[in-house]
C-alpha cells in the first residue's frame, strides 16, 4: 500500500483533531487541521480541552478514519495511552492515532511501542504531517 | 426488495441502539455506497416522523450555540436528540473544517445525544446531499428530535426547505434594514424566525422588522411565523423558541399540513433521486457509445446546437430502454 493508495480513495479521509487537557491555545492543532482540508480531507475539528472520553466518543460518533493529537501541557503519558485505551476498549483500536506538541524523545519512543502512530514535534514540516496521515488512515472495506 | 421482511444485520443493530452501526451507516449514505440502500430501505418504514427542527442563517450568528443549548434543554425535558451540524467543502481542494462540534457540550456518557458533522461535499443549498437520509436514518434510530444544522447561509441557501419539518431562521442585530426582510429566498422559508444575541443593541429594532414583515403574510388559517430574541450570554429566550417550534410541529398535525408538505418533500427527493442516476447513467453512455459520442462531436463542430443535440439524446435514450 504505497502513496498510491491514498490518492486512489474515492472518498475525503475523515479525521478527528483534538486537544486532551488543559493546554491554553490551539494554534498549532490549526494550523494542522488547515493543511489536513487542503489536502482534501474532512477535518472534525474539537478543539481545546478535551477529556479522552470526549475524544473517543467524538472519534466513533463521526466515524472517522484517523485521529490527530496535539498537547503542549506535558499530561502526553496519561492521556496518550487513555485515548488509546478507550479505543481498544469499545473495539475502536484500528482507528490509527498520531500526535504533535512538545513530547520528549523517551516518552515519544515509549508512546509509539504504545500504539501511538507518529509523533511530529515542532518544526516538521506540514506536508510531512499530511503525507503521514494521509499513509495510516485507515482504510475501509 | 421491501427490507420489511428480512432486515440486514447492520439495519438490525442501529434499531437496536448500536451508535458505531448508526455512524457507520451515516458514512456509507454521504459516500453513496451500495451498502446504504438496503439500510435506508429497511429502516424507511420504521421511522417515528420525529421533527426534524432545521436551523439556517448567516455564519457567525450562533447557530451553533443555540443547538447546544436547545440539545441541553431538550435533555433536561427527557428527550433524546440527534444533531446534524452541515459545514462546506472547499470548493478547491474538497476538504473541509468541520468546526461545529466544538460548540458542543453535552455530557460525554449520555446516550440520549448523537452529534454527527457533515461536509456539504459541493452541494449548494446549505446541506449536503446525504442530509436528509441521514436524518431519516436518526428518526429510525428512536431519537424524538433531529436537529440540523446548515452551512453559514447565503440569502438562496433554502434546501432546508426540502429536510425539515420546522425551520429556523436565525439572524442577529444589525443584518440590514427592513428592505432586506422582504427580498427573496431564505426569509421566505422561516417557520420560526430566532434574532440571537439580544444583549447586542439593535436587537429590538431587528425583531420589530421581522414582526412587520410577518404581519404583511399573514393569511387566515395559515401558519405565521413566530418571531422569538435569544441571547447565548444571559442566556435567555431558548424556551421561547423551543415553544414556537412545537407550536408550529403542532400547526402540521392539526391542519393536515404535515402530510401534504411531506407528500411534497417525497416528490423532490424521489425525482432528485432519479435524475442524478440517470445524469450519472448518461454520462457514462455518452462516453461509452459510438453514435452517442457523434453526436457530442457534431456540437463541438458546431453543426448541432446544444438543445437539439439533448433533445436528440433523450430519444436515443428512449429507444434503447
Amino acid at each position: 500500500m504505497g502513496p498510491s493508495a491514498s490518492s486512489l480513495r474515492s472518498h475525503p479521509i475523515r479525521v478527528l483533531i483534538a486537544k486532551p487537557g488543559l493546554d491554553g491555545h490551539d494554534r498549532g492543532a490549526k494550523v494542522v487541521a488547515r493543511a489536513l482540508r487542503d489536502a482534501g480531507m474532512e477535518v472534525i475539528y474539537a478543539g481545546l480541552r478535551q477529556t479522552p472520553e470526549e475524544i473517543v466518543r467524538a472519534a466513533l460518533e463521526e466515524d472517522v478514519d484517523i485521529i490527530g493529537l496535539s498537547i503542549l501541557s506535558g499530561a502526553h503519558m496519561a492521556l496518550f495511552p487513555r485515548v488509546l485505551a478507550l479505543l481498544k476498549r469499545q473495539k475502536a483500536g484500528n482507528v490509527p492515532v498520531f500526535a504533535g506538541g512538545i513530547i520528549p524523545d523517551e516518552d515519544a519512543r515509549r508512546l509509539k511501542r504504545a500504539g501511538i502512530r507518529a509523533i511530529f514535534g515542532p518544526g516538521t514540516s506540514l506536508d510531512e504531517i499530511v503525507s503521514t496521515a494521509q499513509r495510516i488512515a485507515r482504510r475501509r472495506a | 426488495m421491501t427490507g420489511a421482511e428480512r432486515l440486514p444485520a447492520s439495519a438490525r443493530a442501529i434499531l437496536r441502539g448500536d451508535r458505531r452501526a448508526l455512524a457507520r451507516a451515516i458514512t456509507s449514505i454521504e459516500n453513496g455506497d451500495a451498502a446504504a440502500d438496503p439500510i435506508l430501505a429497511a429502516i424507511y418504514g420504521r421511522t417515528h416522523g420525529a421533527p426534524i427542527v432545521g436551523l439556517a442563517g448567516p455564519l457567525g450568528v450562533g447557530k451553533s450555540s443555540l443547538i447546544n443549548a436547545l440539545v441541553g434543554l431538550l435533555r433536561a425535558r427527557g428527550r433524546t436528540v440527534a444533531v446534524v451540524a452541515v459545514d462546506p467543502s472547499s470548493p478547491f481542494s474538497g476538504g473541509s473544517v468541520l468546526g461545529d462540534r466544538i460548540r458542543f457540550e453535552g455530557r460525554v456518557d449520555d446516550p440520549g445525544v448523537f452529534f454527527r458533522s457533515m461536509a456539504s461535499r459541493g452541494a449548494s443549498g446549505g446541506v449536503a446531499a446525504a442530509t436528509l437520509e441521514t436524518a431519516r436514518l436518526l428518526d429510525a434510530a428512536g431519537f424524538d428530535v433531529v436537529l440540523v444544522e446548515t452551512v453559514g447561509s447565503g440569502q438562496v441557501d433554502v434546501a432546508i426547505r426540502e429536510i425539515a419539518t420546522t425551520r429556523v431562521v436565525v439572524l442577529v442585530p444589525h443584518l440590514g434594514d427592513e428592505v432586506q426582510t422582504l427580498k427573496a429566498g431564505l426569509f421566505e422559508i422561516a417557520d420560526v424566525f430566532c434574532v440571537n444575541k439580544t444583549d447586542l443593541p439593535g436587537a429590538d429594532i431587528a425583531q420589530r422588522d421581522l414582526v412587520d414583515l410577518v404581519a404583511h403574510g399573514t393569511r387566515e388559517g395559515r401558519w405565521t411565523p413566530a418571531v422569538v430574541g435569544t441571547s447565548m450570554t444571559e442566556p435567555r429566550g431558548l424556551e421561547e423558541l423551543w415553544n414556537a417550534v412545537e407550536a408550529h410541529e403542532q400547526y402540521l398535525d392539526r391542519t393536515g399540513e404535515r402530510a401534504t408538505s411531506e407528500r411534497h418533500r417525497l416528490t423532490v427527493e424521489i425525482v432528485g433521486i432519479v435524475r442524478d442516476r440517470l445524469g450519472r447513467e448518461l454520462s457514462e453512455q455518452l462516453e461509452r457509445d459510438p453514435a452517442l459520442r457523434g453526436l457530442l462531436d457534431r456540437v463541438v463542430a458546431r453543426s448541432l446546437d446544444p438543445r437539439t443535440a439533448a433533445h436528440q439524446l433523450r430519444l436515443a435514450v428512449r429507444r434503447v430502454r
